[in-house]
């Protein structure tokens, strides 16, 4: 089956196994049919980390059962296919939202532990494993082990953002945090260029939750970096207009009735049933893009804005990826430390600028400190992301800001990536040797892998 | 509560028809071979729909105990039990099959034998009661033997008529029986073979099939337009059937 990340690029042939049951994956495994596997989600990691070519693939998608809830600690027991979507879907109506989430709802607990995923509250949460209480792993020899910060511990952290290649994630025990209303406090801040954006996120982010920007990533010059701050705080219920707060017994089953501080505010959703030209997004219609976008956006304190448009904007759009065409694109994302995080992005959006290449959404926020995962991406300091069209030369352009990255203390987000070079990757992940020692021990006969597991000697 | 049987809960349809008449609040019981996967299923639902579930061990291919464990299933549910929907079935390898008779024979016993041996006793449980409904899941494949996959279609198409047999057995007592016929539904059946068209989402089929139990449909396609395209299939001369690879 041909198969391909979010961002269509690359795509691969792959053999694609869908256990329905626990056993299978093991049976699976067992069975020798394949050379290597990697476990897969809903596809959400944009380049080659959920692919393997002409080899394996466990699609786990069906596996996404909840086990248990723990109504007095907030505890979800759930199977590794259970996607954030479902969690939100089922709990958010009894008053609990994911302690941390990524721009998109449509991942998998397994993907969410293997990328050890970050959200908008990085500064403040640090990134999902924190949340992870322990989980079962399906090891390459067939046992299972219980893995948390405790037991096996050193498996435990390689797993966490170890992206599938220490074994399959069968379930997990994930805190959820308790919120009041499915509502966000939002303050918008216009910022005029990267110095000012910086400048205000440094200086208040600490009282924000979340906190996120969007940045021009085709304004040069004076504007360079000019973003809109999108930075909120959860609704107390109390604090919701009268129309929100209100609650509707006729609307649901009786007994609970349904809050409408934590019903689901709907969206209309848009579905894209075709691709886009290839060409479609380039630099004209993004210049556009961003320069309107950027001028319907003001300072705007405190507005009211329901959690899908806050947390998941581009998630009203079914399979938005076809915008890019065909040929798809590709997502950029880097961290840079504190201390050289400023020049850094400076020099990297002044390249971009310069490349005639268009990011259609570019997105900047600050990291606290790292956590304990081996090869999780965040480090305290600042984040970029920017999608880019798959187009001739992107390959070596790629490169070049590698090393720019590298240049400032800087690395790449595996579950992003579809270009790095095995090199930088080193260079980039300090703790490789120890992740490589602990997945040499469970892995001596290569029983996972992926295509970017090759393609950056992830393990060697 | 209203409660329901669904016999081979685990997986596909079943599992779908599972999630679909819990979102309808009925409380369930969910049969099938493998207990722990059930058990787990159960869990599931409960948490998302708090409904009451519970599940139950049911092999359809082991006959002799096919009374003893359906009524361990039913017995603790006592009168609120509203209906039964089958959803067993097994399309094996047909390749293989003809050589090997032991698949050929799990074919006809899982999808014939088997499943109306475990209607038959379910009959006797309704229709003293005059109410209730007993669904059950064959297939379009039933409608016309292919070479393909003649022998699924064999017993598919004799649970059909059996269901027909006993929808007119049970006409008087007021117990309805609906007939189901899934065309190509994103289960383990069909995923994987070479892309087939008008592939349906075992959730889409599982509304169709409560839609059809709440309105007392006798005979239902799912999706509707495998109506159509059966008719056609059907329509063809058997002197050029035979001629046609399918």
């Amino acid at each position: 089956m041909s198969l391909s990340g979010w961002g269509r690029y690359p795509v691969e042939s792959c053999h694609v196994f869908r256990p329905e049951k626990r056993s299978e994956v093991a049976a699976t495994l067992a069975s020798g049919l394949q050379s290597s596997y990697i476990a897969r989600g809903l596809g959400r990691s944009y380049g080659d980390a959920a692919l393997n070519e002409n080899a394996g693939v466990m699609w786990q998608v069906l596996l996404n059962r909840f086990l248990s809830f723990d109504h007095s600690t907030g505890v979800l027991e759930c199977e590794s296919g259970a996607s954030l979507a479902e969690i939100i879907e089922y709990f958010l109506p009894r008053g609990w939202f994911l302690p941390v989430t990524p721009g998109t709802k449509f991942v998998t607990m397994g993907g969410a532990i293997a990328a050890d995923i970050h959200g908008k509250n990085h500064h403040k949460e640090g990134s999902f494993s924190n949340f992870i209480l322990d989980f079962r792993l399906l090891t390459p020899s067939g046992e299972v082990l219980l893995c948390s910060p405790d037991a096996h511990a050193d498996i435990f952290w390689a797993t966490v953002g170890g992206m599938g290649l220490t074994g399959i994630i069968l379930n997990a025990r994930l805190r959820l945090r308790q919120v009041d209303s499915a509502y966000v406090f939002v303050d918008f801040h216009k910022a005029p260029n990267l110095e000012d954006a910086l400048e205000t996120m440094d200086a208040s982010d600490e009282r924000y939750d979340y906190s996120v920007a969007w940045i021009d990533g085709i304004a040069t010059g004076k504007t360079m970096g000019r973003s809109i701050l999108m930075r909120g705080n959860h609704a107390p219920a109390a604090e919701l207009p009268a129309r929100l707060r209100k609650s509707h017994p006729a609307n649901g089953n009786s007994q609970s009735g349904v809050r409408n501080d934590l019903s689901i505010p709907t969206h209309p959703r848009w579905n894209l049933f075709m691709d886009f030209p290839s060409g479609a997004l380039n630099r004209l219609t993004v210049k556009a893009f961003n320069t309107a976008y950027y001028a319907v956006h003001h300072t705007v304190p405190r507005e009211l804005v329901g959690f899908e448009k806050f947390f998941y904007p581009l998630d009203a759009i079914n399979q938005w990826n076809r915008m890019y065409g065909k040929r798809g694109f590709v997502q950029y994302q880097i961290a840079l430390p504190q201390a050289s995080g400023r020049a850094g992005l400076r020099t990297i959006l002044d390249r971009l600028a310069r490349s005639g290449r268009a990011s259609f959404l570019a997105v900047l926020k600050r990291f606290g400190d790292a956590g304990g995962g081996l090869l999780s991406f965040p480090m305290r300091g600042y984040t970029l992301a920017l999608d880019i069209p798959a187009a001739r030369g992107l390959v070596p352009f790629l490169h070049e800001l590698d090393r720019m990255t590298l240049d400032h203390g800087g690395r790449i987000y595996l579950a992003k990536d579809a270009a790095l070079q095995a090199g930088d990757f080193a260079a980039m992940y300090p703790r490789l040797e120890s992740f490589r020692a602990i997945q040499r021990k469970l892995d001596p006969n290569r029983v996972f892998s992926s295509s970017m597991a090759r393609r950056l000697r992830i393990v060697d | 509560m209203p409660s329901v049987l669904i016999l081979g809960a685990n997986a596909g349809i079943g599992r779908a028809l599972a999630a679909e008449f819990a979102s309808h609040h009925y409380d369930l019981i969910l049969a099938g071979r493998d207990l722990e996967e059930l058990q787990s299923l159960a869990a599931d639902l409960n948490l998302r729909y708090h409904v009451s579930t519970r599940a139950a061990k049911v092999d359809v291919l082991n006959f002799e105990a096919m009374e003893s464990a359906l009524a361990a299933c039913i017995a603790p549910g006592g009168d609120a039990l509203e209906g039964v929907i089958l959803c067993t079935g097994y399309l094996g390898d047909p390749e293989a099959a003809r050589t090997d008779l032991n698949e050929a024979r799990r074919i006809l016993d899982t999808n014939l034998t088997g499943s109306a041996l475990a209607l038959q006793v379910l009959a006797n449980h309704f229709e003293p009661r005059r109410k209730g409904f007993i669904c059950a899941l064959s297939s379009v494949a039933g409608d016309r033997g292919r070479q393909s996959n003649y022998l699924y279609g064999a017993a598919k198409g004799g649970l059909s008529t059996y269901l027909e047999g006993l929808r007119n057995r049970l006409y008087p007592s007021g117990v309805h029986v609906v007939t189901v016929k899934p065309g190509f539904v994103d289960t383990r059946m069909v995923f994987g073979k070479a892309k087939l068209p008008l592939v349906a989402q075992p959730e889409a089929v599982a509304r169709d099939i409560y839609r059809a139990v709440k309105s007392r449909k006798n005979v239902v396609y799912v999706p509707w337009f495998w109506r159509w395209i059966m008719l056609m299939v059907c329509s063809i001369p058997e002197g050029l059937f035979k001629k046609l690879k399918m």
